[in-house]
């Protein structure tokens, strides 16, 4: 098990730049999601990490060698496909020992690696099937299978749940969590599905574009977004942007959003022209009295909560309040958000102004 | 007719039936009646009406295998009787066996320059099949499209420039020349054939291996390779077929060591008259390896030419 150190690691493909210049360490034993939409390079960074594509220019360190040139073959890492790539020709069996196989390890002994593996998934019974007519489940865990039996320094995994259907996937996804908290195994997770990035990971990167957006632990990427894109992208509904014309100046805690003052947590930098003030559907109430006001348009039962749509004069608000609340359409009330969980980004460049709130975080990041 | 996803009514199986075995009929046919004539006398090869039921005869196999000359009473007398079943068909119209024929060396140089070019074929053409089907290859699109090109003129349009080249290199009537040939023309198909098969192959199952500690060339030869069988064996079968039935070129090319079979078997015809039982033993034999091999790779064959047709 290794510690992966990710350093200025840029790809390029022709003329076009697939992943600029990252970095992010990934520590010994951490369930690590790469995130981002389609096209924003985690796939191409996890490929560079595995060494099935060689980055331009940047290192890589596994376990402290750098091994950004190095075949995928020398890497001594083990890769779980999308579509699972097991081999066609060969029986579940033989899928599993195929790694041990090129490590020249006899065949009695390959044997036994691989019922102990087996029993671990709890696939013993299929050992001597074709991989042809499993189960997506089953072949997901021979994919597994495949993947641990030879001990390696870590597990990269492209969506591997993205093959499966939505109910199986949750089901998938709580037994390869167990997995990774019994082995306490390094694993690079990609997925474009951030409520499966939160769930299951101890740390998250939200790449965007080749550029890595944001680094850290789910909670606090949730709370203290870096940027706009990172806010937008993660949580449903995503965060809400009244945005509009003003300026802020280190040691202001109140901004002035058209008439309304809103206290926000006490701002570290200078914010000027057209800022956005960021905050979660649930860190809003709904007053009466409330400066900023609003029309609802819709309301959509959730449960135990409803999401209620209401337009300002400074864009689309979402709030998430308690269903047993009325809040009839057409109706005009007051919107106001939790003033310690507010981010105040600057519209032109989308990055979050540090304040006390967010600063710790923003600077991991 | 209506397709549905409902089991065929019986009459729409009689239907289909009827249709698959007549147009069976209608291409076994003369396969059939070339089977026969082998086996007829040359009496009842060249009878009107022609004769369905006749008294079989391997006399066209003996004619086939052997040369033979008409020799005189006196010749025969000082013979004495026939000492084998072969003397004695060929001594029933005044002839003596004065050796083998040379139907055996045709067949035998068909068998190697066929199955030497299908050979080459599948190992250049896979080779740069997977090249074009997994690397960045400068001006893909474009030297593809001229491998393509060489196809788009019939072959024996160049006959009269290969001839003089093959003449300047000594490769006339050679099996090398032959192999070489057979190989340069039927390379493009067998490049265009394997690419569409090695690009249903995942890359992910080679990745698979390369990260599972093999070399790029194992992962090919190890996961590539047994995969793309299917579409390998229907592709040495086109190859196979056109090298062994290919008939101009050898009439052109080959003469004396080289002379394939097809070329041969017609020449038959020109000693001792029109002996069409020969011709047809001889097309009969010919006819033979291509089946065997045919019905041997049959199921890749049908898996092979409906490959890619249907994603999974």
């Amino acid at each position: 098990m290794a510690q992966i150190r990710i350093e200025n690691v840029r790809k390029e493909f022709g003329a076009f730049t697939a992943v600029q210049s990252s970095t992010f360490t990934i520590e010994d034993g951490e369930f690590f999601m790469l995130l981002g939409p389609s096209g924003c390079g985690k796939t191409t960074t996890l490929r560079m990490m595995a060494g099935l594509e060689l980055p331009t220019s940047g290192e890589i360190y596994i376990d402290g060698e750098e091994v950004g040139q190095r075949p995928a073959s020398q890497r001594d890492i083990a890769f779980v496909f999308q579509m699972f790539a097991l081999y066609p020709h060969m029986n579940v069996g033989g899928n599993i020992s195929y790694p041990l196989r090129s490590q020249g390890m006899s065949k009695a002994d390959a044997e036994t690696k691989v019922r102990e593996v087996a029993r671990i998934l709890g696939i013993e019974d299929i050992l001597s099937k074709p991989v042809g007519g499993l189960s997506g489940g089953d072949r997901q865990r021979v994919a597994l299978g495949r993947a641990i039996v030879r001990d390696p320094k870590a597990f990269f995994m492209d969506e591997p749940l993205g093959a499966l259907d939505a109910e199986f996937r949750e089901h998938m996804s709580e037994e390869l969590r167990a997995l990774h908290n019994r082995m306490r195994a390094t694993t690079v997770y990609v997925t474009h599905d951030q409520l499966e990035a939160m769930q299951m990971g101890d740390k998250i990167v939200v790449m965007n574009h080749g550029v890595v957006e944001q680094f850290g632990v789910p909670q606090e990427i949730y709370d203290w977004p870096a940027t706009m894109f990172v806010a937008k992208f993660l949580g449903s509904p995503s965060m809400n942007f009244l945005t509009f014309q003003g300026n802020v100046a280190p040691n202001d805690s109140a901004v002035l959003v058209g008439d309304a003052r809103l206290t926000i947590p006490t701002v570290r930098e200078t914010g000027s022209g057209q800022l956005t003030l960021g905050f979660r559907p649930e860190h809003v109430t709904l007053e009466d009295d409330a400066p900023i006001r609003g029309r609802v348009l819709a309301s959509e039962y959730l449960g135990t909560t409803q999401i209620v749509t209401l337009t300002t004069a400074f864009g689309e608000v979402k709030a998430r309040v308690p269903s047993d609340r009325v809040v009839p359409i057409d109706v005009t009330t007051g919107i106001r958000p939790d003033p310690r969980s507010v981010t105040l980004f600057d519209t032109q460049s989308g990055r979050a102004l540090r304040s006390v709130a967010n600063e710790k975080v923003i600077q991991n990041g | 007719m209506s397709f549905s996803v409902t089991e065929p009514s019986n009459r729409q199986k009689w239907f289909a039936g009827v249709l698959v075995v007549g147009y069976a009929l209608i291409t076994i046919m003369p396969l059939l009646w070339i089977i026969a004539t082998g086996f007829k006398s040359p009496a009842d090869a060249i009878a009107y009406p022609p004769k369905v039921v006749f008294e079989p005869t391997v006399e066209g196999y003996v004619n086939l295998f052997t040369s033979r000359t008409r020799a005189t009473e006196d010749m025969l007398a000082e013979l004495g009787e026939p000492t084998t079943w072969y003397d004695r068909i060929v001594r029933q119209y005044d002839m003596v066996i004065t050796g083998p024929s040379r139907y055996g060396e045709r067949f035998l140089n068909s068998v190697i320059i066929g199955f030497g070019s299908t050979f080459l074929c599948i190992v250049l053409g896979t080779a740069a099949a997977y090249a074009f089907s997994r690397f960045r290859v400068p001006l893909k699109d474009d030297l593809l499209f001229f491998i393509l090109s060489t196809r788009m003129m019939p072959p024996i349009a160049v006959a009269i420039p290969i001839f003089l080249m093959f003449r300047q290199l000594g490769l006339n009537d050679t099996h090398a020349g032959m192999i070489l040939l057979y190989t340069a023309v039927n390379l493009s198909l067998s490049v265009w054939l394997l690419k569409g098969f090695i690009d249903e192959i995942p890359i992910e199952y080679e990745e698979a291996a390369l990260i599972d500690g093999y070399t790029r060339f194992q992962a090919f030869y190890k996961v590539v390779l047994p995969q793309a069988a299917t579409g390998i064996a229907s592709t040495a079968i086109f190859c196979l077929i056109f090298a062994w039935n290919e008939y101009a070129f050898a009439v052109l090319l080959t003469s004396g060591t080289a002379q394939t079979a097809p070329p041969f078997i017609p020449t038959i015809i020109g000693v001792g008259g029109q002996d069409w039982p020969a011709v047809a033993a001889g097309a009969t034999i010919f006819l033979v390896p291509v089946m065997v091999f045919t019905i041997l790779l049959r199921k890749h064959l049908l898996r092979g030419i409906t490959f890619g047709a249907v994603r999974k």
